[in-house]
């Protein structure tokens, strides 16, 4: 009886969730290439300056409408209790709250960031770029969520999706370093320390964290919601 | 060599007696003016100036007096005297009008090297621009006058900090405006005003994108009344002795006296004082004579134009006159460059120093002052033909004028394209043949060492 | 009324875009900062104009109108 209720649990909304917060993963990923590539002025005679700077601001804008769609789904959803404060206010959720709650900082910076391009013209352009910079704060914090409670990284293609985004990302940011950014080598090579710092840890931590067994228990879901090991095997008596 | 110089032009008139507002003492005779009663190269005191040029009641609340001052000052026909000769009363009306009580701020921040006159006013005669200062401050409502001194001037300080203590003791009647010293950086264009205010604002001595302009919003969001040194000493001068006394001198177009600094090929270069109009080869002679013949004249500074010897002789030292040969004096400067020199390699040092002097703020005048810069370097090494030598500077002139936050850009390329065509011949023989015997002499125009300024040269006379 | 471009030349950085979105008053010189064409902006050209200096990364472009 009580697996049954479990495995009726993932609705449509559960689905949703989890293929928008992937979809919205790529698209912050492209929306950070798109800025360096914008940055560092790349352009062709079909691809002129202004069509990046114009895709790389929509990119972000439909980034943000399918994670406010992430969000709206997660919390819709009955399987999971989040509700829609725990998407601004971190740690706050009883469902794996910590790894949660990354998507919750991750979601603020991005706000602030969505909120200050909106109102570009209203504020000075070093207040808009200084904030601005959070973007590089908040895409390991989004990754390190979809990591962590996303149910699809053992099925391998969250995995996938991950690596391959932060490939990409890495690219950027090494891309930018090398094109001499930002000026003083103290903060270049912190940069780049950083960069290889984080993609070190994922080497090291996925294996044994969300690669591992008995993750869903270990990163906080609660325990009603956890298959029950003895079930099964009662559901194997019962044949 | 003591006193000051007094530059009588043959063809004025004396003062034909015409009673002045003031009654003791008697109006200044036709030359010296500002330089009058100068004894030595020591400052004046507050006593010897009183006793020199009489006291001016700086009262606060005499409104009409106030007016009275702006109106006066526009009667003179009074122009700024820090190179851009805006005019004076125009300025005032424009504070005036602003919204907001104003500041007046005296600029003697005198970034360009050949220029001494803001230093030697500020060392012997601080109390004649201090006094145009208050009167600028009494007529405007101003409470605050700032003094802005290069900031690797000591004497200059040292004078002006003495001043203002010796108007702290013997102040009479009514607090009059706050008087202070500020130091501004070195630099060439830290005296430009924007960079000035924004000095003073607490940001880097660097020009800023105007509107809105020192007079709307400068010091503290404040309309601001800047005004170079020598400008004040002449309102000092007019609020005593009046319009028409000012008019005496100088011709109908630029009317007054100005204080001139000359140096190079002279025997006593220096800070000596003119009426417009003069001729210029009476200043020459008032200055000792040339040491040696000269090639050409610079006027204006590094932001002037070249006249040839062949010219000097004619010369006239007013902007009508001036103009036909398309120079102007600037902030009043005149140097002579020797025969010996190599005009060329003298082109090439200062287009350098003008291209690093910019505040790097602004796209064309960084990049475009470098090339002009390259050019005129690769025109005196002969690694560049001079047809596409000078095709490659009449092209960058063009780029790169106006299209700067200030005035700077415009300033190097009117001083390089003026050069390129006084010394046509000269600029071509070294696109031929590589430098010549005098490139290697130590330069004649004056620039200063790094991170130092010009050295004073102190007035002769 | 009419409207003038105008530049800023400290914000600019040289992105480059206001000389794509309006090539008949904008151009670039060659080190990639605009040069500005300095009559009024007619008015066909104004929507362009506007999304020109929209564009502009620095708001370096200001789209003014003539204080006549």
């Amino acid at each position: 009886m009580n697996l049954l209720l479990a495995t009726a649990g993932p609705s449509t909304y559960w689905y949703l969730t989890r293929s928008t917060g992937a979809v919205a993963l790529v698209l912050l990923t492209l929306a950070i290439a798109l800025g360096v590539i914008d940055v560092q002025r790349w352009s062709s005679s079909r691809w002129p300056r202004f069509v990046v700077d114009s895709l790389h601001r929509n990119v972000s804008l439909l980034a943000v409408g399918f994670l406010l769609f992430h969000i709206l789904t997660a919390v819709l959803d009955s399987f999971a209790p989040i509700s829609l404060l725990d998407s601004v206010i971190p740690f706050h959720g009883s469902y794996r709250s910590f790894w949660l709650g990354l998507g919750a900082v991750s979601f603020d910076l991005i706000l602030a960031v969505t909120f200050t391009s909106l109102l570009r013209q209203r504020m000075g352009y070093a207040t808009w770029r200084a904030v601005h910079w959070l973007t590089y704060a908040s895409w390991p914090i989004a990754l390190l969520h979809s990591f962590g409670t996303g149910s699809d990284v053992k099925g391998g293609w969250l995995l996938w999706v991950g690596v391959g985004c932060l490939a990409v990302v890495v690219v950027a940011i090494l891309v930018r370093v090398l094109a001499g950014w930002p000026e003083q080598l103290r903060t270049r090579s912190a940069a780049l320390a950083g960069t290889g710092i984080f993609s070190l840890f994922l080497l090291f931590w996925l294996p044994g964290g969300p690669l591992g067994s008995e993750w869903a228990r270990r990163s906080g879901t609660p325990s009603k919601l956890l298959p029950h090991v003895h079930l099964t095997s009662a559901v194997g008596a019962q044949r | 060599m003591n006193g000051s110089t007094s530059l009588m032009s043959g063809s004025r008139s004396s003062i034909d007696g015409v009673p002045a507002p003031t009654s003791e003492p008697q109006p200044a005779p036709a030359l010296p003016r500002l330089l009058a009663g100068l004894e030595s190269h020591e400052a004046m005191s507050l006593d010897d100036h009183l006793a020199v040029h009489g006291d001016i009641a700086l009262q606060r609340g005499r409104g009409h007096a106030a007016e009275h001052l702006i109106e006066e000052i526009e009667h003179a026909g009074l122009r700024g005297h820090g190179g851009a000769g805006f005019p004076a009363a125009r300025k005032l009306k424009a504070v005036a009008a602003a919204r907001g009580r104003p500041i007046v701020v005296v600029n003697a921040a005198e970034g360009e090297p050949a220029s001494q006159k803001d230093r030697t006013l500020l060392q012997t005669l601080p109390h004649l621009v201090i006094d145009g200062g208050l009167l600028c401050a009494n007529a405007l409502g101003a409470r605050e006058v700032i003094v802005c001194v290069c900031e690797s001037e000591r004497s200059s300080h040292e004078s002006v900090a003495r001043a203002i203590e010796e108007r702290r003791h013997t102040r009479g009647a009514g607090r009059l405006a706050e008087l202070t010293l500020v130091s501004v950086p070195s630099g060439y264009v830290a005296g430009q005003e924007s960079a000035l205010v924004n000095h003073l604002n607490g940001g880097p001595g660097k020009p800023t994108f105007t509107p809105p302009m020192p007079y709307q919003q400068g010091v503290r969001r404040r309309p601001t009344l800047i005004n170079n040194a020598e400008t004040l000493a002449h309102i000092a001068l007019i609020a005593r002795h009046g319009a028409h006394w000012f008019r005496e001198l100088g011709t109908d177009a630029q009317p007054g006296s100005a204080l001139i600094t000359i140096s190079g090929a002279l025997a006593y270069p220096g800070v000596y004082e003119i009426e417009y109009g003069a001729p210029l080869h009476t200043l020459i002679a008032a200055g000792g004579g040339m040491t040696s013949s000269p090639r050409a004249a610079l006027l204006g500074g590094y932001a002037g134009a070249w006249v040839g010897a062949e010219h000097l002789d004619r010369l006239t030292l007013s902007e009508e006159h001036l103009a036909p040969y398309g120079a102007t004096l600037g902030a009043g400067i005149v140097f002579l460059l020797s025969e010996a020199a190599c005009p060329v390699a003298e082109t090439a040092r200062v287009a350098r120093w003008l291209s690093d002097e910019g505040a790097g703020q602004c796209g064309p005048c960084v990049n475009g002052l470098d090339a002009l810069a390259a050019t005129v370097e690769a025109v005196a090494a002969g690694s560049v033909a001079a047809a596409q030598g000078n095709q490659r500077i009449a092209h960058l002139a063009r780029l790169v004028y106006g299209r700067g936050a200030c005035a700077h850009p415009d300033g190097a390329v009117r001083f390089i394209s003026s050069a390129a065509r006084t010394f046509a011949a000269e600029f071509a023989d070294h696109a031929q043949h590589g430098p010549c015997d005098a490139c290697a002499r130590p330069g004649e125009l004056p620039l200063p060492a790094a991170g130092r300024s010009v050295q004073t040269t102190r007035p002769s006379r | 009324m009419s409207h003038r471009l105008r530049v800023n030349p400290i914000t600019c950085e040289a992105h480059g875009m206001c000389a794509e979105l309006l090539p008949e008053r904008i151009a670039l010189d060659e080190w990639g900062y605009p040069v500005i064409a300095g009559e009024p902006v007619p008015r066909e050209l104004l929507d362009h104009a506007r999304r020109a200096a929209q564009a502009c990364p620095t708001f370096a472009l200001l789209l003014e109108r003539d204080q006549t």
